[in-house]
């Protein structure tokens, strides 16, 4: 392959103008930012980081609509169980890839692992702002173990992956700074830890579900399930394959400029739909099998079974026969509707699993504060914030002419 | 990262080895036993309580908490309360006009508690005489605890920037002087007993079973749960009462063990198989691009 074309590029540039500024000069590099997008995310921020801080002066009580008896709200629910689920695409794709082979996907695994780590990062932030003294977050690691206890296998899991995801980034983030021989010992290191990725996702996805083991008496019988750690495990890797066909549209879109106009993502997004498909059906099938396992028929016929059967047949059953349908007429715009409102089935299930389903039989029930849904609102926007800055800094959706042919990594 | 037959048999070899590594089951049983035999408790005979709230005035005096709110004021059992982070323990009046039965409520102290194995640094500790006590120093107010508690028990500060979680501590501190909780020591109509859960039992069963005895035949907490420390009598429906029903008479740690026992396998039988997966699929891929030959130059990760 020729790569004489962009390998001198011209020497003038600072390096802060070449690595930071996009090329240009600091003036026009700021002139360049106001944009409505930046815009719009500058209002979100200027108002959920004070709000934040709000949090942690004035405490849980103020800032939030917890309460004894519903402990967790959309901060467990939405950023950490929704925000992981999501996140899932980095381990799916870098096993479909490195593991399995399957090289047609190799385009998509960097955005994949990104953002699977900023995910997982936020997904963190999110738990530092509802946890009541995050500061004592070193204890489960280094000073007092709770063995017997689920989260404890989840708070050692997500820091480990979240560092096992830092290092799969670490190839671009290299090739970006100009390093090459450091990023050759980080590209050997890829197989190691995507089977160590597999490991600690399998572990802690299902261990998220798991957490609600526990609560027999709290959560709805319909979403309450000896099998519910499965549960979480299977819909995660929908989540992950639904998460990457969006966000690979939607990259396609709006980082025009960055884009290796060479790569199939049509294809990949056909053929994505295809294992998520499947996994789908299978997930349909295990939930049924709960159903069945409890014997709880009977529910279905309450206002709490028509939402589950909502859930079942809406965001599960659908989306499968729809990416089946996509996948084999080459629909890739159902397709890509389909894994939107995948994503959106995953949201769901995993607010029905921690709220809506959970003390479902007691009055006092749980509805977000408007600084809860604000604070959420601002991490997403600060995680793609962060997407968008290095996928125009590093090469992410595109590869550098001088490693094209080095390595296929 | 080369990996050849040995390496991949040496792999398959270990993860089997864990796996089928001797468990210490039987250990377990007759610790057990030791630890059943040295439990305390307290039985709650409803039929003699008289709801004077004497226990939550020297509940908040041991606690240093602010005493209970209209202690004179039989006004108090028109709702009934829940313990908070300010007051460990309740009196409630039972849903029934005659007789009037009252029930205090306050944590149960599950031999197995779920709060504890909830717990992922410890915070929540189970001590072997009864007491699950809370060391606050660790706690990092995830209030996992809170959602597995089926009593509602752990009550969390809200309100303040640096949150505890609250609860009865069985008054651990004067146990372990020799002490009986103060709620109990205050009982002035005999409706707490305090003493060794074994023998608790055996008192209990005592009066149930006897003749024309107007109990309902089930001591709350014996099995609940898997076993309390706190237990109680009563002659109306435990309902009635407002206990919990429909709890389970296992200890809930045991709802997350067949989850948390496929760790191990996890972390020995992935790596194999991965690694297994791994080598085919390379080795089609080398076969397909470049011909059986390319095998030692294509190997680049």
């Amino acid at each position: 392959m020729s790569s004489s074309t962009t390998a001198t590029a011209a020497p003038a540039r600072s390096w802060a103008s070449d690595k930071l500024f996009l090329g240009l000069p600091f003036w026009e590099y700021l002139k360049s930012l106001a944009t409505p997008g930046n815009f719009l995310a500058g209002l979100i921020m200027a108002i959920g980081v004070p709000l934040i801080a709000y949090r942690f002066i004035f405490g849980l009580g103020a800032a939030t609509n917890l309460s004894q008896t519903n402990p967790w709200g959309i901060w467990i629910g939405f950023d950490m169980l929704s925000g992981v689920a999501l996140a899932a695409g980095g381990y799916t794709l870098a096993t479909s890839v490195y593991i399995f082979g399957l090289e047609k996907y190799h385009p998509v695994v960097r955005p994949a692992v990104l953002t699977g780590f900023l995910g997982y990062l936020f997904a963190v932030l999110g738990l530092m702002a509802d946890l009541g003294r995050p500061w004592n977050l070193p204890v489960p690691i280094f000073f007092s173990w709770g063995g017997p206890s689920v989260m404890f296998e989840i708070a050692w899991c997500v820091v480990l992956y979240l560092t096992v995801l830092g290092m799969e980034f670490l190839p671009p983030v290299f090739e970006w700074l100009g390093w090459p021989k450091a990023r050759l010992w980080a590209v050997r290191m890829t197989i190691g830890l995507t089977v160590f990725g597999v490991m600690l996702s399998t572990l802690h996805q299902s261990s998220l579900g798991g957490l609600f083991l526990m609560a027999p008496t709290k959560l709805h019988p319909l979403w309450y399930s000896p099998f519910i750690p499965a549960y979480f495990f299977i819909s995660s890797i929908a989540a992950g394959l639904s998460m990457v066909i969006v966000e690979s549209a939607l990259s396609h879109r709006a980082f025009e400029s960055r884009i290796d106009h060479k790569t199939d993502i049509n294809g990949i997004a056909l053929g994505l739909a295809r294992g998520a498909s499947i996994v789908l059906f299978a997930y349909f099938f295990v939930k049924l099998q709960g159903v069945a396992d409890g014997g709880r028929w009977a529910l279905l016929a309450t206002p709490y079974g028509y939402w589950f059967l909502v859930e079942m047949l809406g965001f599960i059953l659908l989306p499968s026969m729809l990416f089946a349908y996509g996948a084999r007429h080459s629909h890739v715009t159902l397709v890509r509707w389909t894994a939107a409102w995948t994503v959106l089935g995953i949201i769901v299930n995993r607010l029905n699993v921690s709220v809506i389903a959970m003390n479902w039989n007691v009055p006092d029930r749980y509805f977000p504060s408007v600084m809860e849904v604000m604070v959420s609102i601002t991490l997403v926007t600060i995680g793609v914030s962060t997407f968008r800055w290095i996928v125009n800094r590093m090469p992410v959706l595109n590869e550098l002419p001088e490693y094209r042919d080095s390595a296929s990594h | 990262m080369k990996l050849n037959r040995r390496t991949f048999f040496k792999m398959a070899g270990a993860a089997g080895a864990v796996a089928l590594a001797p468990t210490t089951k039987a250990a377990a049983a007759t610790n057990a036993e030791v630890l059943d035999a040295a439990r305390r408790g307290v039985l709650v005979d409803t039929t003699k309580c008289i709801g004077c709230r004497a226990c939550e005035a020297a509940c908040a005096e041991a606690n240093t908490l602010p005493g209970p709110a209209m202690l004179d004021d039989a006004a108090v059992f028109t709702k009934p309360r829940k313990t908070s982070t300010v007051s460990f323990t309740v009196v409630n009046q039972a849903a029934v006009a005659t007789p009037a039965r009252f029930v205090k409520r306050q944590c149960m102290h599950c031999v197995e508690p779920a709060c504890a194995s909830a717990c992922l640094v410890r915070a929540l500790d189970k001590t072997p005489t009864g007491p699950v006590v809370y060391h606050k120093d660790r706690c990092l107010g995830c209030r996992y605890c809170m959602v597995a508690c089926p009593f509602d028990v752990p009550k969390y500060e809200y309100d303040s920037a640096l949150p505890y979680v609250k609860k009865c501590t069985f008054c651990a501190d004067r146990q372990a002087r020799g002490e009986a909780p103060a709620c109990t020591s205050v009982c002035p109509s005999g409706a707490l007993t305090f003493g060794m859960r074994n023998e608790l039992l055996d008192a209990a069963r005592e009066r149930l079973y006897a003749k024309d005895s107007p109990y309902v035949r089930h001591i709350f907490g014996e099995d609940e749960v898997g076993g309390t420390s706190w237990m109680y009598i009563t002659d109306i429906p435990f309902e009635k009462l407002g206990m919990p029903a429909g709890l389970g008479s296992y200890a809930y740690s045991s709802l997350t063990q067949a989850s948390l026992a496929a760790v191990p396998f996890v972390l020995t039988l992935w790596p194999p198989l991965l690694m297994g997966i791994y080598t085919f699929s390379k080795r089609r891929n080398e076969v397909g691009a470049h011909g059986s030959d390319a095998r030692e130059e294509a190997d680049h990760v």
